[in-house]
């Protein structure tokens, strides 16, 4: 018992990992959700690491690397959006143009100074157990944000995940609550790359989701059990890390990965034993 | 009866971008009225219905929904497409997909009621798939996904109906209900818009036909329209009995795929 529960309740560090994590995965669970039922994967990766040379850039120059992160996303989403409307290319090329070029200037940014390293490491792999309670609160107010996107916007995503032309038909315009889900995705990422940094982030958005997709007969139910899985990753992921000294995001990562696996054997198990039991039922 | 036109269209070109599909189509529809869109695949039936819902902007002409823009009346409208992006990730029930059909009556916030649920409930059960609400939506076969779409449709309760190909796909059983509702909807005073294939059991149902071949090839009624001449210039084939008819249709886009009516006697 000490060993799963004296990690938090001794060292204050680690509460404020657990918290932050769990605002993480209820807000990946909710827009991963989405990311997953929409196959916007590839623009959620591409947001994951697009975000890279506004974050540098706001490091460089002083400001806050939430900010920084803020106009990167601002600047990809923008950028898909004017590719994809003024040209005949589909979005996964817009969204791989942007992903690589603004990934590129990250890199370039970065690679100018001799004093980025460790920020550079912090960027990627997120600092979730220096997070202090200014962050938490930012967290909090962003998960509280998405949480209600979701609710007001509940109707039109499902339409729009159905099927973008009924929603248009219904009265909810496809490109502005498309929009407003690129906004909500934007918006995880950038507030969760402090946690768990811009390229675990993306892992934290598709896995719980992925085997919530596998679990759930209807969306609310696939949200739920996202956010337990993301909740699980984070509480088993700060424990390894914390008791085998281990980088903290990646830990958290490996086992929400680790989560998905094993739902994906469970439910290809059922299966096999449901058309077994259907066989030796017909004779 | 409500006198005023539910759809007219003046001299009303469709296609896509800068792609006219068909030009120059005038027709009327008003309540309790029902118009069938027969013609080949590429003919222009889902473009103009596209249009008629306001998914695709016309490019000459008129068109007046309930006298206004297309589109301006989402609650009045219910639009059964032919395709369906869901596939087989989204996480939603039968009785789930039926509920969206009342999503356009209450928009963002208004809760469903009691008598939402009866209006499901009615829906599926004229579908004939009331048993299936609780099955998951990707475990249905495609007849029994279609019947929950048509069924979708019905749950709007809305006066004007647009249908593209909505018989694809179902067997007897459930051709037979479709019917049956669509007929019901008409005497309620519903107007209906269907793309089809089908020249017999819809048109029969219908006021009016539309004959198109990325042009309005002939426009009346079931008796006028759907003869032996016309549908060859339609289709480019006809079959009578035993006596096969072909006509050889300039190859343009979507026409070069020549369909083989197999029906017993022409209408008269």
């Amino acid at each position: 018992m000490d060993w799963l529960v004296t990690p938090f309740s001794s060292n204050g560090f680690m509460l404020h990992a657990l918290i932050a994590g769990v605002l993480v995965s209820i807000a990946c669970a909710i827009a991963g959700t989405f990311v997953i039922l929409r196959g916007l994967a590839f623009i959620g990766d591409a947001l994951a690491h697009g975000v890279l040379p506004g974050i540098a850039v706001a490091i460089l120059v002083g400001f806050p690397g939430i900010l920084g992160a803020a106009i990167g996303a601002a600047a990809m989403v923008g950028g898909i959006t004017l590719i994809t409307q003024r040209s005949r290319l589909s979005s996964d090329t817009a969204i791989g143009l942007l992903f690589i070029g603004m990934l590129s200037l990250g890199v370039v940014i970065v690679s100018r100074s001799n004093s980025f390293s460790g920020d550079l490491t912090r960027i990627l792999f997120g600092e979730i157990l220096g997070i202090g309670i200014p962050s938490i609160l930012i967290q909090l107010a962003a998960t509280i944000v998405i949480a209600a996107l979701a609710i007001i916007c509940a109707r039109p995503f499902l339409l729009l995940s159905f099927d973008p032309e009924q929603a248009e038909v219904a009265g909810f315009s496809s490109r502005l609550y498309h929009n407003i889900m690129l906004f909500m995705i934007a918006i995880t990422v950038i507030v969760s790359f402090q946690t768990v940094g811009t390229l675990l982030v993306f892992g934290m958005l598709i896995a719980p989701a992925g085997a919530g997709a596998l679990m759930a007969r209807r969306i609310e139910v696939m949200m739920l059990w996202a956010m337990l899985f993301g909740v699980l990753s984070m509480y088993f992921g700060l424990l390894i890390s914390y008791h085998f000294n281990l980088a903290a995001g990646a830990s958290i990562v490996i086992v929400t990965v680790a989560i998905f696996f094993i739902v994906f054997i469970m439910q290809n198990l059922r299966s096999r034993r449901a058309v077994r039991q259907q066989e030796s039922a017909h004779g | 009866m409500d006198s005023a036109p539910y759809v007219q269209a003046k001299r009303l070109s469709i296609g896509y971008s800068n792609e006219v599909v068909v030009a120059d189509i005038s027709f009327e529809l008003r309540q309790g009225e029902a118009i069938a869109l027969i013609g080949t695949n590429g003919s222009g039936k889902s473009t103009l219905l596209k249009t008629i819902v306001g998914l695709l902007p016309p490019l000459r002409g008129e068109v007046a929904v309930f006298g206004m823009h297309p589109g301006s009346n989402p609650r009045r409208i219910a639009y059964l497409g032919q395709f369906h992006a869901s596939g087989f990730v989204l996480p939603l029930r039968a009785v789930d997909v039926v509920r969206m059909g009342r999503f356009p009556s209450h928009g963002l916030w208004r809760r469903m009621g009691r008598e939402d649920d009866e209006i499901v409930l009615s829906a599926m059960r004229a579908m004939g798939i009331e048993k299936l609400a609780e099955s998951p939506l990707r475990s249905l076969s495609g007849g029994q996904q279609q019947r929950t779409y048509l069924a979708q449709v019905l749950a709007h309760q809305a006066d004007l109906l647009i249908l593209d190909e909505p018989a694809a796909g179902l067997d007897a059983g459930g051709r037979e209900l479709y019917l049956q509702a669509i007929d019901n909807e008409l005497r309620r005073g519903v107007s209906i818009v269907m793309a089809t294939h089908d020249i017999q059991e819809e048109p029969a149902l219908c006021n009016q036909v539309m004959l198109l071949a990325r042009r309005v090839v002939a426009l009346g009624t079931p008796q006028q329209v759907l003869t032996h001449d016309t549908l060859l210039e339609t289709f480019g084939i006809v079959v009578f009995g035993d006596q096969r008819h072909v006509h050889v249709l300039e190859a343009t886009h979507g026409h070069d795929d020549k369909e083989r009516l197999g029906i017993n006697k022409p209408r008269s």
